[in-house]
């Protein structure tokens, strides 16, 4: 649960992160397809070149909704729905992919690794907290990684409330 | 058995390299604590854990963060063979620790973080593939003496 601490730590990191946020978005989704092929199958349609206008423009609009979820923190749920619905009936996003804290995909190099099912969510969570921490550096302590960690669990759990 | 292609290993040494094995340790272990509070349950013998400032203060967690990183060492001298570095390791968390090994996949990625946080950009998106992959190999091979 989201304290009033870890609501003004997000609320901070926002406004540290506020002129960079294309950037970030961008280095977020790179992470991703980087450290964790599997989600490039969402994208077949898109560049996914380093740099490509298409990840810019993405990542660009992955930040601006995570920028609304912090606005509306405390009603999640509801800043959150049409992107809940979009991602539950039109993309069907597995949501391992928006995993924070323990997602990692399933790895090719041993078929039998014997985690529980991952959302694909998650793993989202994990690469935008890499940029955080590239960006912040020592900013980024241990409480600001609680909240923000708490933070896009409960985002992720927004997004696959409607998955079934 | 695990495949390291020879990029990914340099791009593991290279950074082990440059991490100071105590101070990495002490705070990734300090934030699996701080992070995902319910793992001080195995730790109840440490002390004070009360706070993000008594976990982070705390001499049993920096002592300990640096015997877990130190043993991640071994796994990168032995990269080929990280199942039989972690054999006896995995027995100890089963049968004697009793540690949940989703608790390991938690601790990996709470240190991918504290490396992107020391190393800021020279942690390019490559070396996290390398380091996530690093991770869910140690904590796929602590788990697999799990019964």
């Amino acid at each position: 649960m989201l304290t009033a601490e870890d609501k003004k730590l997000i609320q901070q990191v926002w406004g540290k992160i506020s002129s960079c946020q294309e950037e970030a978005g961008a280095e977020t989704l790179e992470r991703m397809f980087a450290t964790y092929p599997q989600t490039k199958t969402y994208f077949p349609h898109f560049d996914l070149h380093h740099g490509s206008d298409q990840i810019r423009g993405h990542g660009k609009k992955v930040v601006a909704a995570l920028g609304n979820a912090v606005k509306n923190v405390d009603n999640l749920s509801q800043a959150l729905s049409e992107l809940s619905n979009l991602h539950a009936y039109n993309l069907r996003v597995d949501p391992v992919n928006f995993k924070a804290g323990g997602g990692q995909g399933t790895g090719t190099w041993d078929g039998s690794m014997g985690a529980k099912p991952c959302f694909t969510l998650q793993l989202l969570a994990q690469c935008f907290q890499v940029v955080l921490a590239v960006h912040l550096g020592k900013d980024y302590t241990p409480e600001v990684h609680s909240a923000v960690d708490k933070f896009m669990s409960a985002v992720a759990a927004v997004l696959a409330e409607k998955y079934r | 058995m695990v495949h390291w292609s020879a990029e990914e290993k340099q791009l593991i040494n290279s950074v082990w390299g440059k991490v100071n094995v105590e101070e990495c340790g002490a705070e990734a272990l300090a934030r699996l604590l701080i992070v995902y509070p319910w793992t001080q349950r195995f730790f109840s013998n440490f002390g004070n854990l009360s706070s993000p400032t008594a976990i982070v203060g705390n001499p049993k967690v920096r002592a300990h963060g640096k015997k877990v990183l130190t043993s991640f060492g071994e796994a990168i001298k032995n990269l080929d063979n990280i199942k039989a570095t972690y054999s006896k390791l995995s027995e100890l968390h089963c049968d004697k620790l009793h540690v949940d090994p989703e608790n390991f996949r938690l601790l990996g990625d709470i240190l991918v973080i504290v490396l992107a946080a020391h190393f800021g950009r020279d942690f390019t998106p490559a070396c996290q593939f390398a380091w996530q992959k690093l991770v869910g190999v140690v904590a796929h091979a602590l788990a697999r003496k799990y019964h």
